[in-house]
């Protein structure tokens, strides 16, 4: 028994299905496969769930025998659903309301990383404590006087409510950024900015023309990401921009209620009722421009960690 | 025209001119800080000690000291559950997502065909992760482990478990899939961890014999304890600040209720905040207990 395990072909087989030092076994990859594409399953599956129900029209809805495959493409529920989340305006807000403060967010967040990171003063360490304490306080703790200021100066519903924090330092999950950014100009070699200096440029012009080139990565990902993060905001968005701006996850979330405004349960016939694939349609048009800007960018999501060298430490 | 300063004075104002540029830069955020942060924080709290009812034109405060603490903590019926239902949630949410993200990682970190295509997905979470998907996503179904949560076998099982043993136990097999949704930026984050380790370091101890798992305990684990404790705390937090979460759906429920209002919404944010502070240090410091044994 031991002389077969040991003959030079069982041991090439051995290497062959559990590996040996220099390359991984069969054996392996295959589990490796396995456990790759079920984990892939789990994040796409609901995607698929929600895009394969968007396009069944009622009869593949109803019937039982009909679950991955439609039994043919119907566009009616992305007709309705369009015109219940009112695209075109809603995307327009969308836009406007997750790329405007993600710009001023990224310039002011990288003036502070710029601050902390190239001067020495006094109390350095407390700005770095109350930066975590932004990030770590629940925003319910800080909402509701916000509100109240914002009503008092008539600003409830206009989109300067969420410029404003964002030009002060105070967007959404800004820490997170002026981290990004302190790690970046950090780790900058400073040898360029002191012969700059000697050369007489100014503090401001020195930020300008030397420290933001060098650091184009590091506002990228961070533009890119706090557009993500105020796109998907709710909490805030709802409170803030309530009867002035809609946006689409905010009309995703009164979908129900604007379905009925539109389409009246006396009204329609049954298929036309709100039903599941409605409302799928409604959540997929909600997260298509994500996934439009996560494919085209999706060499900047994945690769943004070792773009900009954060690692928190 | 010119004048000479003396050297000493000179070296001074050189000091005093950069502290002054460095408060230059972050000016903004502390104006910022002090307005939308420090300003309503203090505000919240004084809500929080008040009756408050606001009219078109002012709000009227009425102090009644600890009251709307009491009433959250002692007379709400609901509070204190919901309260008990997000820590114990946090608290198996967070190893999970942990241990996952750092198993994902380290696939991810491996050299295999599709490579690309894998991390596209993996790293899907980061963009869809919003309150009204999430619920959508809730809603189908599709965030349970599939099939098990209604197995009976399953049912019957939950039963015969202690109280206490029974709620994380069914969080976890519903929630499953969910818990996994939260953990997009954490892989990326033990993904640039598991990187910056020298490839050196794996030649040298597979040199000296050790197989593939003794190097993940000595070796792998170990480079990674600072990045856990950092993911560890983006996790509580992005958990307790999802604007789905039941504790945060309550207390804006509240904000409006007639029988709430802001004094008691603003309570109990702050009893929740509390909540949020003490399972972030009890985490953190096991973590980091871990992290200086481990390193040492």
């Amino acid at each position: 028994m031991m002389n077969i395990l040991r003959h030079p072909a069982a041991e090439r087989a051995r290497g062959i299905l559990f590996g040996n030092r220099a390359h991984r076994g069969i054996t392996f990859t295959i589990v490796l496969y396995a456990l790759l594409i079920a984990i892939g399953f789990v994040y796409l599956q609901p995607l698929l769930f929600m895009f394969i129900n968007s396009i069944k029209d009622p009869s593949d809805l109803l019937n039982p025998m009909v679950q991955w495959v439609p039994t043919q493409l119907y566009a009616g529920n992305y007709e309705r659903a369009y015109r219940v989340l009112d695209y075109p305006n809603t995307l327009m807000a969308s836009i406007f309301i997750s790329v405007v403060p993600s710009l001023i967010q990224a310039f002011v967040t990288s003036l502070v990383g710029y601050g902390l990171a190239r001067y020495q003063f006094r109390g350095k360490r407390l700005i770095f404590v109350l930066l975590l304490a932004t990030f770590i306080i629940p925003p319910q703790n800080t909402v509701i006087p916000q509100m109240l200021m914002y009503r008092d100066l008539n600003l409830l519903g206009n989109p300067l409510a969420l410029i404003l924090p964002a030009l002060l330092g105070q967007g959404y999950r800004s820490a997170i950024f002026v981290l990004i950014f302190y790690q970046t100009f950090v780790s900058l070699p400073k040898v360029l900015e002191e012969s700059a200096r000697l050369d007489g440029a100014t503090d401001l012009r020195i930020f300008f023309t030397i420290a933001v080139p060098s650091a184009i990565p590091a506002y990228i990902v961070s533009f890119i990401f706090s557009t993500v993060w105020y796109w998907n905001e709710t909490f805030l968005t709802v409170i803030f921009l309530e009867g002035g701006v809609t946006t689409l996850p905010m009309q995703l979330s009164s979908f129900a209620q604007a379905y009925e405004n539109l389409y009246p349960a006396g009204t329609v016939n049954i298929f036309e009722r709100l039903n599941e694939a409605v409302k799928m349609s409604g959540t997929f048009l909600n997260i298509l421009p994500l996934l439009v800007m996560y494919f085209v960018l999706q060499h900047w999501f994945v690769e943004s960690v070792e773009m900009t060298g954060i690692t928190g430490e | 025209m010119t004048t000479v300063r003396k050297p000493a004075r000179r070296e001074v104002s050189l000091a005093t001119r950069e502290s002054l540029y460095g408060y230059g830069f972050i000016l903004l955020w502390v104006i910022g800080f002090c307005v939308f942060t420090a300003l309503p924080l203090a505000q919240t709290f004084l809500y929080s000690l008040n009756t408050v009812s606001v009219t078109a034109t002012s709000i009227n405060l009425d102090f009644v000291e600890w009251a709307n603490y009491s009433r959250a903590l002692f007379t709400d019926p609901n509070f204190i559950e919901l309260l008990i239902g997000f820590s114990v949630e946090t608290l198996v949410s967070v190893p999970i997502v942990l241990i996952f993200a750092m198993i994902v990682a380290m696939f991810l970190n491996l050299k295999f065909r599709f490579k690309g295509l894998f991390r596209v997905i993996f790293f899907l979470p980061i963009v869809i992760t919003s309150g009204p998907v999430i619920r959508e996503l809730t809603e189908q179904g599709a965030a349970s482990a599939p099939g098990i949560a209604n197995n009976p076998a399953v049912i019957a099982f939950l039963e015969e478990l202690p109280r206490a043993l029974r709620s994380p136990v069914e969080y976890l097999l519903t929630s499953f899939v969910l818990i996994l949704w939260f953990s997009g930026v954490q892989i990326m984050i033990y993904l640039a961890g598991l990187q910056k380790i020298d490839r050196s370091v794996y030649d040298a101890a597979a040199i000296d014999g050790a197989s593939g798992w003794e190097t993940f305990w000595k070796i792998v684990l170990p480079s990674l304890s600072t990045v856990t404790v950092v993911n560890a705390i983006y996790t509580i937090i992005i958990l307790s600040h999802f604007s789905e979460n039941k504790v945060i759906r309550y207390i804006y429920d509240q904000t409006y209720n007639v029988q709430g209002g802001i004094g008691y919404a603003s309570a109990m944010s702050f009893i929740y905040f509390g909540v949020m502070v003490v399972i972030l240090a009890v985490i953190c410091f096991a973590l980091l207990r871990w992290a200086r044994r481990s390193s040492r």
